[in-house]
C-alpha cells in the first residue's frame, strides 16, 4: 500500500504540473457540452425547395403559401419548367421538386381528384428523406382543409377520417437535447478514460522512465492502480462538471437520482480505462497509441446510439453493439436522466459493465511485462 | 564458483528469432569489485545486462545476481540491485527532491531513511539550494550524477551502469569516476559498460565481448601485457576488428 502511495503523490504532481492536461480537463466538457447540443439537431429545416407550378391557379398558390409558412422550407425557385427546377437540383440549389400540374385547380374542382409529383436530391438521403415527409404531412392536411371548405354540411363525409393524436412520453416536448446531452456526455467520459491513460503510460515507455520502474520490486498491480486511480478521479470531476453544465445551461435535472448515475460511471469509467491501459501494452509511441485509440473510438461512437438508434440497426450490428461498453451508458444515461430509472432497472447494465471492467483490467494486467 | 562472487553467469544466452544476441557467456565477478563490460556497439552489452538486471529472460544457461536465480527470483533480485539505462530515467517534470523521494519510496525505504539520504546526496553532489528545481533544467552531467546518485539510493549489493558517461564532458566524467569510486568503498558492486577506454583503466577487471561472446577477461593491466599493447585503446581495437557482425 505504501508503494501505491508514492505512485500516486507522483502521478498527481505530474498531472496538476501539466498544463495541458488541465485545460483538456476542464476546456473539453465545457466546450463540447455547450456547443455540440446545438449544432448536432435532429430536425431538419431549411429544405430547399423548388416549386414548378404549371397551374399559377389559386389554389396551387394557397398550397405554396401554406409550404412555405411551415417554417421547415425555403422556396429557393418557383418556375413553369420541370427542366429548370431539375437545373437547380443538378447544381446542387435545391434538395426538392415539387411540380404542380397545369390542370390541378380544374381537377381538383372538378374530378375531386389530383395528382403532384415529387422530385427528390438523395446525395444527402436524410434530408431529401425528411423533407419528403414533411411535404407530405403538409399537402395532406392541405386536402383535409380543402375539402372541409367545399363540404359545409359535415353529415356526409364520403370518406371515413382517422386522427391520430400522440404523446411523447419522457420527453413530451420532444426537446433532442434531453436526448443529446447525456449522450455527448458519455462520449466525453470516453475519450477521457480511453485516451489520458494509455497516452500517458506510453509516454513513460518512450522516455525510458518505465524501464527503470520495470527494474524496481515494484508490483504490476501496483503500477496499474498507480495509472487508474488518478483518471478515475479525473473522469469522475469532469462528470460533475457535465452534469453541473447540463443543469445550468440545458435545464437538464435528471429525474433518476444522481447516485445511479454516479455509481454506473464508476464502473463505467474502470471498463474504459482498463481499455486504455490495455492499448498501451500495444503500442510503443504515442502516435500509435492515438491511432488505435481513434480508431476503437469511432466504433464505440458510431455503433453506440448516439446518433443512429441501435433498434434500426442490422442484427448483426445490434449484436456487436452489446460488446460496446459506450451503448450500454448511453443507455442508462438516457433511463435515468429521461425515464427516472433506479438500480433496479439498471441491473442488467451494472452486472455486465463490472463484467467488462474485470476482464479489461485482467487483460491489461496481464498483458502488462516487466520482463521481455 | 567461488563464495565471494556476487554474480555468477554460466553459458547465459538470449536469441531474438534466427539472431543470437548473446552467445553463452561465463564469468563471475566478487563482491566489491569495480567491473567493466566493454564491447563495440551491437556485441551484446546491453542485452547481457538487461538479463542480470531482471529485464530480460534469458532463452538458455545460468545466472545469479546477489544470490538470486534470475529465472524465477527476479523479482526478490530486483530489491538488491541499481540499475541506471542508456536512456535518463528520472522524471524531468519532479524536482530533485521529489525524484529522490519517488524511488526511495518504491524501493520500500522508510521515510526517515529518505530523508537522511536525500540530504546527504544533496550536500555530496552540492545541490541543497537546487533541490526544489525540477531535472528537467539541469545540464546534462549533472542529471548523469543525481542519476546515479538515485540509482544507488536504497543502498544495493550491486548496481548496473549502461554506458552512465556517455555524452559527458571530461571534467563530469572524472567527478562521475569518483563517486563510483565511492560507491565502491562502501561496499556496493560495479557493474559498468563503457565506450571510453580511459575510464576501462579505472576498472578492477574488464571483459570485452565481441559479437555476443566474451572474448578476453582480465585486469587491465594483464589484458595490456596478454596483447603486447601499451594501452587498452590498443587491446580493445585488436579484439574489436575481428567482429563480423554489422553496427546495431
Amino acid at each position: 500500500m505504501r508503494t501505491l502511495k508514492f505512485l500516486l503523490q507522483k502521478e498527481f504532481r505530474q498531472i496538476f504540473r501539466d498544463p495541458s492536461i488541465l485545460r483538456l480537463i476542464f476546456m473539453m466538457p465545457v466546450i463540447q457540452l455547450l456547443i455540440l447540443p446545438w449544432a448536432a439537431d435532429y430536425e431538419i429545416k431549411n429544405v430547399r425547395l423548388t416549386v414548378v407550378d404549371q397551374d399559377r391557379s389559386e389554389y396551387s398558390r394557397q398550397l405554396v403559401n401554406k409550404i412555405t409558412a411551415s417554417g421547415y422550407f425555403q422556396l429557393t425557385g418557383y418556375s413553369g419548367s420541370y427542366k429548370q427546377s431539375l437545373n437547380e437540383i443538378n447544381a446542387d440549389e435545391a434538395d426538392l421538386v415539387l411540380q404542380i400540374p397545369p390542370s390541378f385547380e380544374k381537377d381538383l374542382v372538378k374530378e375531386n381528384e389530383v395528382k403532384l409529383f415529387m422530385a427528390l436530391n438523395a446525395i444527402n438521403g436524410v434530408k431529401a428523406n425528411l423533407g419528403g415527409a414533411y411535404l407530405r404531412t403538409i399537402i395532406s392536411d392541405y386536402n383535409s382543409s380543402v375539402r372541409a371548405e367545399w363540404l359545409q354540411l359535415p353529415r356526409f363525409n364520403p370518406e371515413p377520417t382517422i386522427e391520430i393524436a400522440s404523446s411523447n412520453w419522457f420527453n413530451p416536448l420532444m426537446n433532442y437535447k434531453y436526448f443529446m446531452v447525456p449522450g455527448i456526455l458519455v462520449i466525453l467520459l470516453t475519450m477521457i478514460g480511453a485516451n489520458l491513460a494509455a497516452i500517458n503510460i506510453v509516454r513513460e515507455k518512450e522516455i525510458g522512465t518505465i524501464e527503470q520502474i520495470n527494474v524496481t520490486p515494484v508490483k504490476k498491480y501496483h503500477f496499474i492502480l498507480g495509472k487508474l486511480i488518478p483518471f478515475w478521479i479525473i473522469g469522475m470531476v469532469v462528470l460533475t462538471i457535465g452534469l453541473l453544465i447540463s443543469g445550468l445551461a440545458y435545464g437538464i435535472h435528471p429525474v433518476g437520482s444522481y447516485l445511479t448515475i454516479y455509481a454506473f460511471a464508476a464502473l463505467y469509467l474502470l471498463a474504459v480505462l482498463g481499455l486504455g491501459l490495455l492499448i498501451s501494452s500495444f503500442a510503443t509511441t504515442q502516435q500509435q497509441a492515438m491511432l488505435i485509440s481513434f480508431f476503437v473510438m469511432m466504433i464505440f461512437i458510431l455503433m453506440g446510439g448516439l446518433y443512429t438508434s441501435i433498434d434500426s440497426m442490422p442484427e448483426w450490428a445490434q449484436w456487436i453493439t452489446r460488446f460496446n461498453p459506450v451503448a450500454y451508458f448511453i443507455e442508462v444515461m438516457r433511463m435515468v436522466v429521461l425515464k427516472g430509472s433506479g438500480f433496479a432497472d439498471i441491473r442488467n447494465h451494472l452486472l455486465i459493465m463490472a463484467a467488462f471492467a474485470v476482464s479489461l483490467n485482467g487483460l491489461a494486467v496481464w498483458s502488462y511485462r516487466k520482463r521481455v | 564458483m567461488s563464495n565471494s562472487a556476487i554474480i555468477s553467469v554460466n553459458k547465459l544466452s538470449k536469441k531474438f528469432g534466427d539472431f543470437t544476441a548473446v552467445d553463452e557467456i561465463s564469468f563471475e565477478v566478487s563482491k566489491g569489485e569495480i567491473f567493466g563490460f566493454l564491447g563495440a556497439n551491437g556485441a551484446g552489452k546491453t542485452t547481457a545486462m538487461r538479463m542480470l538486471c531482471g529485464l530480460s529472460l534469458p532463452t538458455s544457461g545460468e545466472a545469479r545476481v546477489a544470490g538470486f536465480d534470475v529465472y524465477r527470483q527476479n523479482e526478490e533480485l530486483k530489491k538488491n540491485i541499481g540499475y541506471m539505462s542508456q536512456k535518463f530515467s528520472l522524471y524531468d517534470d519532479l524536482t530533485i527532491k521529489e525524484n529522490m523521494r519517488f524511488y526511495g519510496g518504491i524501493y520500500g525505504c522508510s521515510d526517515s531513511f529518505i530523508k537522511t539520504k536525500t540530504g546527504s546526496i544533496l550536500n555530496q553532489l552540492h545541490l541543497e539550494k537546487d533541490a526544489g528545481k525540477l531535472v528537467g533544467s539541469l545540464p546534462l552531467g549533472w542529471k548523469q550524477k543525481l542519476a546515479f546518485s538515485v540509482a544507488i539510493f536504497h543502498e544495493p549489493k550491486i548496481v548496473f551502469l549502461d554506458e552512465p558517461t556517455g555524452g559527458v564532458d571530461p571534467v563530469t566524467r572524472r567527478e562521475f569516476w569518483k563517486m563510483i569510486y565511492e560507491a565502491a568503498d562502501s561496499g556496493i558492486t560495479i557493474f559498468v559498460t563503457t565506450h571510453y577506454m580511459d575510464e576501462a583503466e579505472y576498472c578492477n577487471r574488464v571483459s570485452i565481448m565481441v559479437d555476443g561472446r566474451i572474448d578476453a577477461l582480465d585486469s587491465p593491466a594483464a589484458l595490456r601485457r596478454e596483447y603486447n599493447t601499451a594501452s587498452m585503446d590498443e587491446v580493445f581495437l585488436k579484439l574489436a576488428r575481428k567482429a563480423r557482425r554489422d553496427d546495431g
